[in-house]
């Protein structure tokens, strides 16, 4: 069975392919995670960690039309199932719960408001 | 997914491929430029084809928006980039889609599983192969190192020394390395065409104590022209190699430089030569290597400081003392050159050169160290060539024995899997799969067992180092034996892996599967012959290990006729030791620390110092032979602890005593003398008067030389002059920590500027057994070695045999036969094969160690018990290792062993 736990950069990604939408498409992603990020990406290792989500069920995938800007070819457009977005949702809940836990912002909180 | 399934052919969409090589770039922008087509290429060729389209697609967007914000440089390496950065698991053809790909995992995973399963069969098969493996390395690597010997000198092909061959007196032709200054400086004159270069080395290593400041050490160096080191090429540290251009001047290895002067460089200090003369540092080398000549050399000095700085020294004619080393031109016939010389050098003869026919050769570098033993005048094969050539063929019967078992296991294994390559068949499964199989398995199983060797071999080479008192560093950065390595890996794998391979997949699947395979007799036969090869090692190994300690044990157990336990010697290096002597002999002896000091003018544990000329009343006309002759100081005789048969020692108070001779046993039965007490020995070199001497005392023979030779015959003259050596017998009662601390002291109370640096006497003596006890030690190593990898594999063997018979064992105990019964049953073939090979090793061996017995004049017997010993020892690990398996059949419960099916 697949593993089907998120890493911190899968994670990242599969928000940012949330986010773009319907143009969330390898190069796009990339450019997100550089620009959101600072941190330089390879669209190879994007659109490795894309396969990998989609094996984990987390992410499903289909070509777009044809556009003139990429000399005709076709864009593979991602989308996030239900079970991708269960997984973020854990994902938040959890560190949620474990900030929660953490002291010097729990007594922020108190302080902070 | 099983393997053999059938598969959908992979999709490759050919049809569409064409498209992706269009760049539609934006419109207006293609001033851009274009991605880098090469690139491009690369990245259509490994990547799947189903992804071709977006991630081209991809790429170019990434691209032309680089060159926008960018440069279209930073573009094209930006796309360069990218493509690489594809280069992963989920993006590339091979990895999945391919058949072989899968294959090759499953099949790995197949013979992994396989090792795991049988764990002891495994061990025993890695194990023992790469034992086998690391012995071969360490032999190929002390072969590489014997015959590289001086190849660190540049000039290594054109280097040559002079010899001179002549009459021995005795009937024989002798060939000697010691020439006079003379022929040297004649030689550089007469022939400058043919000889680039010539330089003299003083011939006996001297070992001068050299100093700077508080810090004094007696060091083993080597005194010659100044022309000498670049002739031999040095590495240089510090300084130049012209280094020697003063006379007094010295160069020093890094190690000794470190001694003396820490990490400095010590170009133009001084150091002190025996405490007397200052010579200036003009250069430090690399330590040279211990495979060459003058490796022991600690430093290089000029020639001239021995002969007292006197240029006249260099053209002596009578004495031979220094050894000449020439520089050949190219091309120069060297036996021609020879002939030349020895003509030139014929008019100046003395009476006796002329007399024993002297001639010269030239004998080059590359035979130094392996080709310098002559028998009558002829180089015959030296003792360094024979043990290259021994430990190369145990190496080669080594491996041998290992790779045997290694396929002798394997094939034997392979036997069992028939049913497997039945059900492999049935479900499909081509015959070029199989092959690929076994194959991978013989190669997976090697490729462990040369991992384990490369650990063993880091592992021992610190120790063979020091048993084989060489210097071999680890081979990882030599290319050589990688490659060799490499071969023998694929060899071996590929031998072992081809009889499973090809004969294993050749069955019918449904004969395999019945069950009605039986291995063919030719099988059986050619294992039971590796059988007897390998036992026929393993006990000639046995035997020859035995008598090497045998013939050790036969030297050290020859009475010495002197003690050197309980003795320290001493060679004092100071120029004011001459006048001392007298004052430190009272000194130690009055701190009651030592029972008697003595003096000699050659060390008790060498044969220096040869004479003749020497006649007697009675003496057979003929005899014409030398003695071996030194003087001593009163004392000398107690100090060495000297045993007397008959007469006395010399007298400090009979002044007639400096007219009189001691001789040893060997003496007086070479002399003929029946009484020799009283006898008067006229002793007449040619080079002083005639002197009459009065045998006062005849000693038990001393082992001076060699402990594996006969002793010489030998006089000892009374005469302290020219002695440099100190002998003190310590006083038994007190220990040696604070009898030494004493002596030392006074030591240097009287000799300030010499260190107190003594030997134990019995350590000097012990160091005569050296060369043969590396051999014993080597041997034995090799032996362990063999007798271990022979027991695997007949460990192995006797399993295979025994799961073999397990339904025969059943039955026959089902019928009654006992535990007795079945072990006799399954250990007596065994047995045989090793009486076979006992039958085959005896008389090999004793040949073999006959003729390396004869080597020796001192010898021990080739005694029977020893082949008894090594027969028995060899039947009894074989009976032993055979019934572990043979008892564990004979005892299992008979019902299971039939239930099965």
């Amino acid at each position: 069975m697949k593993e089907t736990k998120l890493g911190d950069f899968e994670e990242t990604i599969l928000l940012l392919v949330g986010i773009l939408d319907t143009e969330a498409y390898a190069f796009k992603i990339a450019e997100e995670f550089e620009s959101q990020t600072k941190r330089a990406v390879s669209i190879g290792a994007v659109h490795s960690t894309l396969n990998r989500l989609g094996e984990k069920g987390f992410l499903t995938s289909e070509m777009s039309g044809a556009t003139a800007e990429r000399g005709g070819r076709r864009k593979r457009i991602y989308t996030i199932t239900a079970s991708g977005q269960r997984a973020l949702e854990e994902s938040k809940d959890f560190k949620l719960s474990l900030w929660r836990q953490y002291p010097a912002f729990a007594g922020n909180l108190k302080f902070g408001i | 997914m099983p393997p053999y399934a059938l598969r959908a052919p992979s999709q490759r969409e050919d049809s569409t491929m064409k498209n992706f090589k269009n760049h539609i770039a934006p419109s207006g922008e293609t001033k851009r430029g274009t991605p880098p087509r090469l690139a491009e290429k690369l990245l259509l060729w490994f990547l799947k084809d189903e992804l071709a389209e977006e991630v081209l697609g991809d790429l170019d967007e990434k691209f032309y928006s680089t060159a926008e914000k960018h440069s279209t440089r930073k573009a094209r390496r930006n796309y360069w980039y990218q493509v690489i950065n594809y280069l992963r698991p989920f993006a590339f053809r091979f990895f999945k889609f391919k058949n072989s790909n899968t294959m090759f995992n499953h099949n790995f995973k197949v013979s992994y599983r396989q090792m795991l399963k049988n764990k002891g069969y495994s061990f025993i098969n890695i194990g023992g192969l790469a034992m086998g493996m690391v012995v071969a390395m360490l032999i190929g690597l002390w072969v590489k190192d014997e015959l590289t010997f001086n190849q660190n000198h540049k000039n290594y092909n054109s280097i040559a020394q002079m010899l001179r061959v002549e009459s021995n007196g005795q009937g024989g032709i002798a060939v000697n390395n010691a020439l006079a200054t003379g022929m040297g400086t004649l030689v550089r004159e007469s022939f400058p065409d043919q000889i680039e270069d010539l330089f003299m080395v003083r011939a006996r290593k001297q070992a001068p104590i050299i100093g700077n400041g508080d810090k004094k050490f007696r060091e083993t160096g080597v005194f010659l022209e100044e022309n000498g080191p670049s002739v031999l090429t040095l590495d240089m540290v510090y300084g130049s190699i012209d280094g020697l251009k003063e006379t007094r001047s010295i160069m020093l290895s890094e190690t000794l430089s470190t001694k003396l002067f820490g990490a400095e460089n010590p170009v133009g200090e001084t150091v002190k030569l025996n405490a007397d003369i200052d010579l200036l540092v003009g250069g430090v080398y690399k330590d040279l290597p211990k495979n060459s000549k003058f490796s022991d050399a600690a430093f290089f000095s000029r020639l001239l400081l021995l002969f007292r700085e006197n240029e006249e020294s260099m053209n002596v004619w009578n004495n031979y003392n220094i050894d000449i080393y020439v520089k050949l031109a190219n091309n120069v016939n060297q036996e021609q050159l020879a002939e030349l010389i020895t003509e030139k050098i014929k008019g100046h003869y003395d009476d006796w050169a002329r007399e024993s026919g002297q001639t010269f050769i030239l004998h080059p570098m590359q035979d130094w160290h392996l080709r310098s033993e002559w028998k009558d005048g002829k180089p015959v094969l030296s003792k360094e060539m024979k043990f290259v050539r021994l430990y190369g063929v145990i190496g080669v019967f080594v491996l041998l024995l290992a790779c045997i078992n290694f396929m002798n296991l394997s094939t034997a294994r392979s036997e069992k899997r028939a049913k497997e390559v039945g059900i492999r068949k049935t479900l499909g499964s081509l015959r070029k799969q199989l092959i690929t199989q076994f194959y991978m398995e013989s190669f997976l199983y090697t490729i462990s067992a040369f991992g384990l060797s490369l650990v063993l071999l880091w592992a021992l080479l610190p120790w063979f180092n020091e048993t084989a008192g060489k210097g071999i560093a680890t081979p990882w950065n030599l290319l050589e034996f990688w490659l060799a390595c490499t071969a023998f890996v694929l060899f071996t794998a590929v031998v072992s892996g081809s009889y499973p391979a090809t004969y294993l997949s050749s069955f019918k699947p449904i004969k395999a599967l019945k069950g009605g395979l039986r291995p063919g007799k030719g099988a059986s036969h050619s294992r039971k012959v590796l059988v007897v090869f390998q036992f026929t090692i393993s006990i000639a190994l046995i035997i020859g290990t035995i008598t090497v300690n045998n013939q050790i044990q036969a030297a050290k157990d020859r009475p010495i006729g002197y003690s050197p336990k309980g003795m320290i010697a001493l060679a004092p290096g100071s120029p004011r030791f001459g006048q001392q002597k007298e004052l430190m002999k009272q000194e130690i002896l009055n701190t009651g620390m030592a029972e008697a000091v003595g003096f000699s003018n050659y060390p008790v544990t060498s044969t220096l110092g040869w004479n003749h000329g020497f006649s007697w009343e009675g003496m057979d006309p003929g005899f014409d032979q030398s003695f071996n002759t030194i003087t001593i100081s009163n004392g000398y005789a107690d100090a060495v602890d000297m045993e007397f048969i008959a007469g006395r020692d010399f007298d400090p108070n009979r002044e007639t005593d400096k007219n009189a001779i001691l001789i040893n046993e060997s003496a007086m039965k070479a002399m003929q003398l029946e009484n020799p007490i009283g006898t008067v020995v006229k002793y007449d070199p040619s080079w002083r008067d005639a002197v009459n001497y009065t045998i006062i005392g005849v000693v038990k023979d001393m082992i001076k030389g060699s402990p594996f030779q006969q002793t010489d015959q030998s006089i000892m003259f009374l005469d302290q002059e020219y002695t440099s050596y100190m002998y003190i017998r310590l006083n038994p009662n007190v220990s040696p920590s604070e009898s030494l601390a004493a002596i030392g002291e006074v030591y240097s109370q009287v000799l300030p500027e010499a260190p107190f640096d003594f030997h134990f006497a019995d350590d000097q003596y012990n160091q005569k057994f050296e060369a043969e006890l590396r051999i014993g030690s080597l041997a034995k190593f090799f032996t362990l070695l063999a007798i271990l990898i022979s027991c695997l594999g007949l460990f192995g063997l006797s399993s295979f045999v025994a799961e073999q018979r397990t339904k025969e064992i059943g039955i026959r105990k089902v019928l009654g036969a006992s535990v007795l019964n079945l072990w006799q049953l399954l250990s007596k073939d065994f047995a045989l094969l090793i009486v076979i090979a006992c039958l085959i090793a005896i008389p090999i061996s004793y040949q073999v160690l006959q003729g390396w017995l004869n080597s020796y004049e001192v010898k021990t017997q080739l005694y029977w018990w020893v082949f008894a010993v090594a027969g028995l020892g060899g039947l009894v690990v074989t009976i032993a290792t055979v019934s572990f398996q043979a008892l564990k059949a004979a005892v299992s419960n008979p019902v299971r062993s039939l239930r099965s099916e």
